[in-house]
């Protein structure tokens, strides 16, 4: 979706907030938010309902706010909690901190959960098909606008870049219709685009921007142009 | 760590903080996690997962030409020889920065990060401004890093928007050759393996 998420490219944040000797987290509950975040995991993750925060509270939100922001609209939709008993248990405990659960010790748990985190998981699936284009072909990025969540950020769309290797088959994490997952894997290629093309004459001098690029993403310069309506998937 | 014997009566409570005792403690009491999975987890990233373990594959492909060159061609599995795998590195591929090149990584998207080698992020790299402006004046950032680098060297930004994670193979500076392996870890930063910096020569060195 063309949301706030999408920053590349934009004017007006100001400088870049350096902290010296910066803790992993400033809060304890942002450690205890992400714990929860990486121990509750769903299938279609929570990119989607971070990007669908209004932009006025994604600004205003810290990072581990997103997050939580984020789980908590997540487990909901999932029918794992109820946003009133939600609601009453944090009146509950703004009143009195002491009325948190008590604590539930289960090792193997901790256990198995530490196995899953150190699992290799590969983004890698088996090819279905033959890679459409090759290292040192010109791609164009097509110009689509999904809804709902998508890798492409929006400052490639129309673009040329030149294709520099392939990564392998990765499943397709573009939602559309939003909250749609699909199981479709694709080539997914390294993109070399220069920094004049992309940002034209207010380029820096001597810059490239690389980025990732499932198949449909792209089109071929020479055969289409950028309003073309054909899929930069389809094999030829 | 734990959130549990805290006695909240010390301070004021945060809204993000009663949200989170309030989520958390709902999900114990459902069944869903554990309260020492929380704790555990939590200090597994604040402890044990962080830029010491990247740290430790710079200096060892600054030592090592055959790890660096493994290192360089397939990252994931050169950085799984020294048992840092898992949880967004299922594909890591690392660059080198050299005096003609420089790469640094962003994810103007979201936040993404290779945790097994670097951890979590710090805020700069999650902020509007990084997210922003690294893609569109590279080098203006850089600036603010404090790494001039000069018109002839080619800044390469690496935007990690789809499930591979960057990490930078900074260069090594000069005057360290006399270092150990063991020496040379502790003078690699994480700023560097992001490419925002490069690694300075220790004052013993110069």
């Amino acid at each position: 979706m063309n949301g706030i998420h999408d920053m590349g490219g934009m004017h007006g944040f100001g400088r870049v907030p350096i902290e010296v000797n910066e803790p992993v987290f400033h809060e304890e509950w942002e450690g205890r938010v992400w714990a929860i975040n990486l121990c509750t995991r769903m299938p279609a993750g929570l990119r989607p309902e971070i990007e669908v925060i209004p932009p006025a509270s994604y600004l205003r939100y810290s990072y581990y706010e997103k997050w939580l922001h984020a789980k908590v609209e997540g487990l909901i939709k999932a029918g794992l909690i109820d946003r009133d008993e939600l609601a009453q248990r944090e009146v509950a405990i703004a009143a009195d901190p002491a009325a948190v659960a008590n604590p539930i010790i289960e090792p193997a748990r901790v256990t198995e959960r530490l196995e899953r985190l150190h699992t290799f998981n590969s983004p890698d699936t088996e090819p279905t098909g033959e890679p459409q284009f090759r290292a040192g072909n010109e791609v164009r990025v097509r110009n689509i606008n999904p809804p709902g969540h998508t890798r492409m950020p929006r400052y490639t769309r129309g673009h040329i870049g030149i294709v520099q290797q392939l990564w392998g088959w990765h499943r397709i994490e573009d939602q559309d219709p939003p909250g749609v997952m699909t199981e479709r894997a694709e080539p997914v290629y390294s993109v070399r685009f220069e920094g004049a093309e992309l940002w034209g004459d207010q380029a820096e001098p001597n810059q490239a921007v690389y980025i990732d690029m499932w198949e449909s993403y792209l089109e071929s310069p020479e055969t289409t142009g950028p309003n073309s309506e054909s899929n930069g998937s389809s094999k030829s | 760590m734990s959130g549990h014997h805290d006695d909240g009566h010390t301070h004021e409570q945060s809204e993000p903080e009663i949200r989170t005792k309030a989520l958390e403690s709902l999900l114990v009491e459902k069944g869903l996690i554990s309260t020492d999975e929380i704790d555990e987890v939590a200090r597994l990233y604040e402890q044990d997962i962080g830029p010491m373990n990247g740290a430790k594959v710079v200096a060892r492909a600054w030592t090592d030409p055959e790890y660096k060159r493994r290192l360089l061609e397939e990252g994931t599995s050169a950085i799984a020889e020294l048992g840092y795998e898992g949880a967004q590195g299922a594909k890591i591929a690392v660059f080198e920065n050299t005096s003609d090149v420089h790469n640094m990584v962003v994810c103007t998207l979201c936040s993404c990060y290779p945790w097994p080698v670097l951890g979590l992020p710090p805020t700069w790299y999650k902020s509007e401004a990084y997210r922003s402006r690294a893609v569109i004046e590279p080098r203006s950032v850089l600036k603010e890093f404090g790494t001039e680098l000069e018109d002839e060297v080619e800044v390469r930004v690496w935007d990690s928007n789809s499930e591979v994670r960057y990490m930078v193979l900074p260069e090594r500076p000069a005057g360290t050759e006399g270092m150990s392996e063991e020496q040379l870890i502790d003078i690699v930063t994480r700023d560097a393996m992001i490419g925002v910096t490069r690694v300075p020569a220790p004052a013993s060195a110069v």
